[in-house]
Parts: structure tokens; sequence; C-alpha cells
């Protein structure tokens, strides 16, 4: 007579789940009559008997699955709530021969990770997703989930699920069975042994699926929470089986994994110099070398907001303002405004310098320096710059209201009708340039700082307009036409 | 002429790794199992087996949420 073991303990869970705190090395964490234990096991199974261990990298949810990762023999990572298939799709991405598994319940994937689900699943991500429906939120205590039945009492919905106001339960497979990319969509029940035969199926097929790189396989899973629901074995299997699949109906919603090619995606480049080749591209090399400003002006930081019409080049400006002070050893922000003004209204930008560090990079009030190149800007951005600060306007497009800016020292140019002359109204910003170089030169900097300050501002401009050698040099003129063109309006009258 | 060895099975059930469900119980198609009367280390009645009669099929250990509680034995004849 010999003996052997048939049916036994899963290869692909640990022996003793060391992981997991406590004397209970043998069991799981989840609650008697549990469908997470009975999935975890079909899982185990599969996963041994495909020989994938090595492969296989699992998603664990936030829910009562979260701590998947103390039982399989796999690679794991615990995501952040809903964002598993996030998190798959940057493993699949980066390791396209890995067997990606995202295991995700109810109040995880249809309600605050939805979006991630439906996106992944529309890209045709390789992996497999298993997500398990048992009609309510179980970790948190039985509160009411996005699949809860109509009229299913839980603890946030005690008169019943009303669907007027909480609206019905959401039908994951039927949803996901609408996108093109994916592969195979299955709904299960783990209930009686039949149907935990079908699912046992099922997480295998779909396993296959991504080993075969065929894309996106996602199985539900009908699960009991006999402690939230209050049910004993029975009674739980005949809810899932009599009520839940009214609404969630079993089958196979999309299974089209063999007339799919395998996916290929363009080879990964793990090279560190080839990386940061792609990220940042050459930069010009400043003559300055480590040259440090040394004007007081420069001592405390010094915020610009820069303001126009959208197509003027503000940001651009604020940008080559942004290079000067890089080339000058400052820290430096750059920070767009994008609103709805950049349709066809005003566009902003800050730039703030600092010796130390940067505190907030967004020129909100006390500005040192306001560029205004139409009118609405004067108007909205006047308030915020401090008394003694700098106005530099175009004058030909704004006009300063009457005893407006009595407390700082304002200069005018006709910067667009300049740029206009000099062949590109899209120059209009350089001719800003210059002129604040000019007002910089006038009111602000020592010696050593204007003697190299020409130098450092072409730099800055050939560096904007690095692949475009002609326009630098439109604008080069424009810089030095504004410097010479400035007009001295006003200082603070103190 | 040859014959078959006989197979029958057993099904045996870890004590302290059975946290009392019944899910077993529910499923065996021929009844052999029940929950006992024992409390386990874990505070539970662990199901017992009824000694004899198992055909093997694997219900009760595939309805079992549990990764080890539930093992199926193959015993061969000689």
């Amino acid at each position: 007579m010999s003996e052997k073991i048939k049916l036994g303990r899963p290869a692909g869970f640990f022996d003793v789940f060391e992981r997991r705190p406590g004397a209970i090395k043998k069991n799981m964490h989840y609650c008697p009559g549990c469908g997470h234990g009975v999935l975890h096991k079909l899982i185990a199974e599969a996963i041994a008997d495909l020989g994938i261990t090595h492969r296989v990298v699992l998603a664990a949810p936030v829910g009562c699955a979260v701590f998947a990762y103390y039982y399989f023999k796999c690679r794991s990572i615990q995501c952040a709530h809903g964002r598993a298939p996030a998190v798959a799709t940057g493993l699949t991405r980066s390791n396209p021969d890995d067997v990606i598994i995202s295991y995700q319940g109810d109040g995880d994937l249809a309600s605050i990770g939805f979006n991630h689900i439906l996106q992944a699943a529309n890209r045709g991500e390789n992996m497999t997703v298993f997500f398990v429906n048992n009609a309510i939120y179980g970790m948190t205590g039985g509160q009411m989930a996005p699949t809860t039945l109509p009229g299913q009492k839980t603890q946030t919905s005690p008169l019943g699920r009303d669907v007027l106001e909480t609206g019905y339960p959401i039908r994951v497979c039927e949803m996901i069975s609408q996108f093109d990319a994916p592969v195979y969509v299955e709904r299960c029940a783990l209930t009686s042994f039949k149907n935990i035969m079908a699912a046992r199926r099922a997480v295998r097929k779909a396993l296959q699926n991504s080993m075969d790189k065929k894309g996106f396989s996602l199985v539900e899973f009908l699960s009991g929470c006999p402690v939230n629901l209050k049910m004993n074995a029975h009674d739980m299997s005949e809810f899932i089986e009599t009520k839940m699949t009214k609404f969630f109906p079993l089958g196979v919603y999309l299974d089209r994994a063999a007339e799919r090619e395998p996916i290929v995606r363009a080879e990964m480049n793990y090279d560190a110099d080839k990386i940061k080749s792609l990220l940042y591209p050459e930069e010009i090399q400043s003559e300055l070398g480590d040259y440090k400003c040394s004007s007081p002006v420069f001592d405390k930081e010094c915020r610009v907001k820069i303001s126009g019409f959208g197509g003027q080049g503000v940001l651009s400006l604020g940008y080559i303002l942004a290079i000067l002070g890089k080339q000058r050893n400052f820290n430096v922000s750059w920070l767009p405004s994008y609103g709805p003004e950049m349709r066809g209204g005003t566009a902003n930008c800050s730039v703030v310098f600092s010796k130390s560090h940067i505190g907030s990079p967004e020129a909100a009030e006390n500005c040192d320096m306001l560029v205004c190149m139409n009118q609405p800007s004067v108007e909205k951005f006047l308030p915020i710059l401090k008394a003694g600060g700098v106005l530099v306007y175009d004058s030909s497009t704004v006009k300063l209201p009457e005893g407006a800016a009595k407390d700082h020292y304002v200069y005018g140019l006709p910067a667009s009708d300049l740029a206009n002359h000099l062949g590109d109204l899209r120059a209009a910003n350089t001719v800003m340039l210059g002129a604040i170089a000019a007002v910089m030169a006038d009111n602000f900097l020592d010696d050593a700082d204007k003697a190299n300050l020409d130098t450092a501002m072409i730099e800055a401009v050939r560096e904007m307009f690095a692949k475009k050698a002609k326009a630098a040099d439109i604008n080069i003129e424009a810089y030095k036409t504004g410097k010479e063109k400035i007009e001295f309006k006003s200082v603070p009258k103190a | 002429m040859e014959t078959k060895p006989k197979k029958t099975f057993r099904c045996d059930i870890a004590f302290d790794e059975c946290k009392g469900c019944s899910r077993c119980v529910e499923a065996c198609p021929r009844s052999l199992l029940k929950l006992g009367d024992a409390i386990n280390m874990m505070g539970f009645p662990a199901a017992v087996y009824a000694g004899e009669g198992c055909i093997g099929c694997g219900a009760c250990y595939y309805s079992c949420p549990e990764p080890g509680a539930i093992t199926i034995v193959e015993i061969t004849e000689d």
C-alpha cells in the first residue's frame, strides 16, 4: 500500500508565511470562509503548475488583500489605493517577459481606481487582472461599495442601497469587454465546486495569455464576505448564486487571445549616458564659468512677473531670464501659467532668482519686477508689484492709467512697433529683454555685473534659440534695439 | 489478467489550520465532513472527516480558503 498527496498546500505559496507578523505562520489573515483564500489557492496552484513563480510579479491592492505579498512565492509590490494597474503598467513595460498580476477588490478597482483600470484595459497592457467582487467594502467593516446590490443593506446603506440616491451596481466585465484592446474577460463565482473549477480554468487561461504576451485579461470573481454580510457558508453561496448573479451574470465576455499576435514593444534602453543625453540636450557652455553676481540687489530673492497676450512670447521671455539666471549660477525657477487665459487672453509666467533656496516659484505678491505687454496685464498685476519695484511695459500696446505706478520705477518702450520695424513682430519679447537689461544696468547692477551683462544676455538668447541660428540673430538685434530705445518714465515718489 | 490497482482516498484536516467556516462541509458531495466539537489554537471548531468514503474529488480542498488545512491523500493498494 502506498500513499501520495493528491491535493495539498499549493507550491505557489511559501511553506511558512514568515512575513506575516504574530504566531500564526501557516494560515492567511483572512476571515473564515473568505473568497480571497479560495482565489489565492487557485493562483498559487496555477503559478506553480505553469512553472512561472520566477516570472510573476504581483501588484497587491489596498483592501483585504493588501498583504498578498505575505503569501505568494513570487515577487510582489503593494500599490497605492486603486493604482495597481498603473504600477502593473510600469512593471510590464519595463520587464515585458514578466507575468504581471494585478489583484484588486471592488472598492479598489471599481471605485477609487476605476479610471486606472479602464485606461490600462484600453491600452491593452500585457497583464492579468484578478478582480474580487464581494459587493461590499470588506476591510473597513462593510460599507456600501460601487458593486453593492440595489436594496442591499450595508453599514452605510442601513435601509438598503437606494438606486435613486447612489446608482446601480457597476458592471466591470461588461464595461471592459466594450474596449477593443483586451483579449479575455470572464466572470466567475467562488461558490460551488463546479463554479470554483470554472474559476480555476479562468485563472490559468488569463495567466497563459500574459505568458504569451497576448495583452489584457480580466477575470472577475463573485466572492463571499461572510463576516461582513453576516452569513454562513451556505447562505453566502446562495446569496451569490441567486442575488449577485442577477446583476453580475457569469460567463465569458470576451475571448480573442487566439486571434491576437503577441505584443512586441520597442527595446528598452537602460544606458545611463544615453538617457541623460536624451533628457538633457547639450547646453551652451557659459563664458562666465562660475561667475556669481555681486550686486546687492541679488542678496535676497528676486521675483519677476511677465505678462501679455498669448503669442507675444511672454513665456519665452521668462524662460530666457531663467536661462540667464542659471548661467549666472542662481537658483532659478520658471513657472508658466496655463489658464483658460492662454486661449487668446492674458498669459503670464513667474521667474524667481535666488542665491539660496527659492520659497515659492509663483510670484503672487511682492514682485520686484513686472513686465507688461498688454493692457489687461497692467490692471491685473500692478497691485502685486511691491513699492520701489520696477514696471517695464510695451508702450505700443499699453497706456498707463493716469496716476498709476506712483511708487515704482517705470520704464516704457514701443516694443511691438520696434520689433515690427526690425521685420519680425515675434521679437517683441527680446526687445523687452533689452529694456530689462537697460533698467538693471541703470539702477541695480554694480560695475562687475554690468561689464558682462551683454555677454550673459546674448548667451541666454542663443541657448533659447539653440536650433534656430537665424532666429537667434534677429532676437539679438532686437535685444540691442530694446536696450537702446528704452524710455525712462518715472521714479517712486517717496 | 492484470487488474488495475485499487485506489482509495482520504481527507486529512490540519486541526490548527482550520477556521471552521464550513465551506468544505457544504461542498462535500458525500457529506463526509462536519464541524467538530474541539476548538483549535485559533479558537475555531475545526472540521472533521468521517473516516472513510472519500472519493478524492477535491470539492472540499478547492472550497477551503486556507492554504494547507485540507490535504487529499491518494492510497494505492498493492
